[in-house]
């Protein structure tokens, strides 16, 4: 292995942790700006120009809150919880494919941290893996609130990864591919999976939304009756990493959408902008792109849960076991019967 | 029985059409309506910056005037204080020497005159009592404070400031 490969792992490795960090911190503030322009209000606007500075004076104060671990709670499990929260929301970007291979000088640098050829069931897994953080955090709180949403995370997440994956079956017809640098390069200008996928795509943005935990599924953290859910005995930099979670999870989910039906970095114009370019900004520039589609995505998060109020837990099952998960499956039946049909003739 | 007002409207709880099953028009329908407003004027008034206009009959702080001379209106006739249903004014009257015609109107004027600001209503009946028209509530807010012997009001906060020369 050589040590300018390494080097450049390293990099992109830190630059990709920075830059979903700092996302994840400005959405945040971009939640409350939204929330405030949704409700013709003005949002946070004291702490520097426009409250731009707002996310750190939230940082500063969780760290300098008192930290308060309840006498009953399993210490251990106590702390691992809001840690298994942020570990899982975070190593999710590794096999995003963020741009086209780049030359830097006269090397070919791929702004990818690692193309495993099961890219997809990756992030299927670490998403997953998500809940086990709300879980083990509710749990070890031994309190009754944290311990009911603690149960409902897992049961929402297991019903709806259930939806989820029978969307992305559904696009693996027509992908041909676990890969996701493969899948996002076959989307190449106007190719977009969402016009061949477009069911597949709502019933994975809905599971989405529930995977995540955001509204209108946000049942485990139900202020109105669990108190705060999963975590209502966390206080300092302990809840802030479940809240800071949550946002980079939205900030991950809105990427895996715009990769896989959305092109990622492909746009329409692209060869052209190709030449134009040159090889070292060309990909850049679709790295740009892929951001926005990105913030769109995060917007769409946040416009959602500042308009449509909490399902109730019922519907909330109804919705994943009767309605999504025959949709899906409908959905992958019409998509073999078509690529039957189009493959014979 | 029959309704009167013909407003009676009878509800029924009808099973829920496919549309609505599906959730999505309805979603669909509240997001164009708050998109609508993420594009309107904020009713938002940045307070401590900007000021909020008061009507025109607003009650605020009470002032003790001076007349078109610079000298105090008040002659301490103590009508003011007993209109006042809360109890909130008080004062000393004293008699005016020759030497200070300039400061004071009439002969009999108040040497000591405070509002308790947490007694006053804001009522504006000592306004209508007033038969020199002295006393106006034409101020603003009356701040917040820490000690109640701060809200006690005296001259030094009330009377208008002196004519420029």
């Amino acid at each position: 292995m050589e040590i300018d490969f390494v080097i450049e792992k390293f990099i992109l490795v830190t630059a990709i942790f920075a830059i979903s960090l700092v996302i994840a911190m400005y959405s945040t503030y971009a939640e409350r700006k939204v929330a405030a322009f949704l409700q013709d209000r003005l949002g946070p606007d004291r702490a520097g120009p426009f409250g731009i500075l707002q996310p750190l004076a939230d940082g500063v104060k969780m760290f300098m809150k008192e930290e308060i671990i309840p006498a009953n709670a399993n210490k251990w499990l106590f702390m691992i919880g809001p840690g298994l929260a942020m570990l899982c929301a975070c190593i999710g970007t590794a096999v995003i494919p963020w741009g086209q291979d780049m030359m830097v000088g006269d090397r070919l640098v791929k702004l990818q941290v690692t193309d495993i050829n099961v890219g997809l069931l990756y992030i299927f897994g670490v998403i997953s893996l998500g809940v086990y953080g709300v879980m083990i955090g509710g749990w070890a709180s031994n309190n009754k609130y944290s311990l009911l949403s603690s149960i409902r995370a897992a049961s929402q997440n297991i019903s709806y990864e259930i939806g989820m994956g029978l969307s992305i079956i559904a696009l693996l017809l027509v992908t041909n591919s676990l890969s996701l640098r493969e899948i996002v390069a076959q989307q190449h200008g106007w190719q977009w999976n969402v016009l061949y996928q477009p069911v597949g795509f709502i019933v994975f943005m809905v599971c989405a939304f529930a995977e995540t935990n955001r509204a209108p599924f946000d049942l485990p953290e139900c202020e109105a009756e669990l108190n705060g859910g999963y975590t209502i005995e966390y206080s300092s930099m302990k809840l802030g990493f479940y809240l800071f979670a949550e946002y980079i999870n939205m900030f991950v989910s809105s990427t895996i959408m715009a990769a896989l039906y959305f092109g990622g970095y492909n746009y329409p114009g692209m060869d052209y902008m190709a030449t134009l370019l040159g090889p070292t900004w060309a990909p850049l520039f679709g790295t740009l792109i892929f951001f926005l589609k990105i913030f769109a995505f995060i917007f769409f998060f946040m416009w959602v849960r500042w308009t449509i109020p909490r399902f109730r837990y019922d519907q909330l099952m109804n919705l994943g076991w009767k309605g999504l998960i025959p949709l899906a499956i409908a959905n992958i039946i019409i998509t073999g019967i078509v690529i039957a049909i189009v493959n014979k003739f | 029985m029959e309704s009167l007002s013909n407003k009676k409207k009878v509800l029924v709880s009808k099973p829920l059409n496919l549309a609505e099953r599906m959730y999505l028009p309805a979603i669909a329908s509240g997001m164009a309506t708050t998109i609508g407003h993420f594009f309107k004027k904020p009713a938002t008034i940045k307070y401590p910056e900007q000021v909020r206009e008061f009507s025109i009959n607003w009650r605020g702080m009470h002032s003790l005037k001076r007349d078109e001379q610079g000298r105090e209106r008040c002659t301490a006739c103590g009508l003011c204080a007993l209109s006042c249903p809360a109890e909130a004014i008080t004062m000393i009257a004293a008699e005016r020497k020759n030497e200070e015609k300039h400061l004071y109107r009439e002969e009999k004027y108040a040497s000591v005159y405070e509002i308790n600001m947490l007694r006053c209503i804001f009522c504006g009946l000592c306004e209508e009592a007033c038969p020199k028209e002295a006393i106006y509530l034409d101020g603003p807010i009356v701040p917040a404070d820490y000690l109640r012997k701060d809200f006690i009001y005296g001259k030094d906060k009330l009377v208008e400031a002196p004519l420029e020369k």
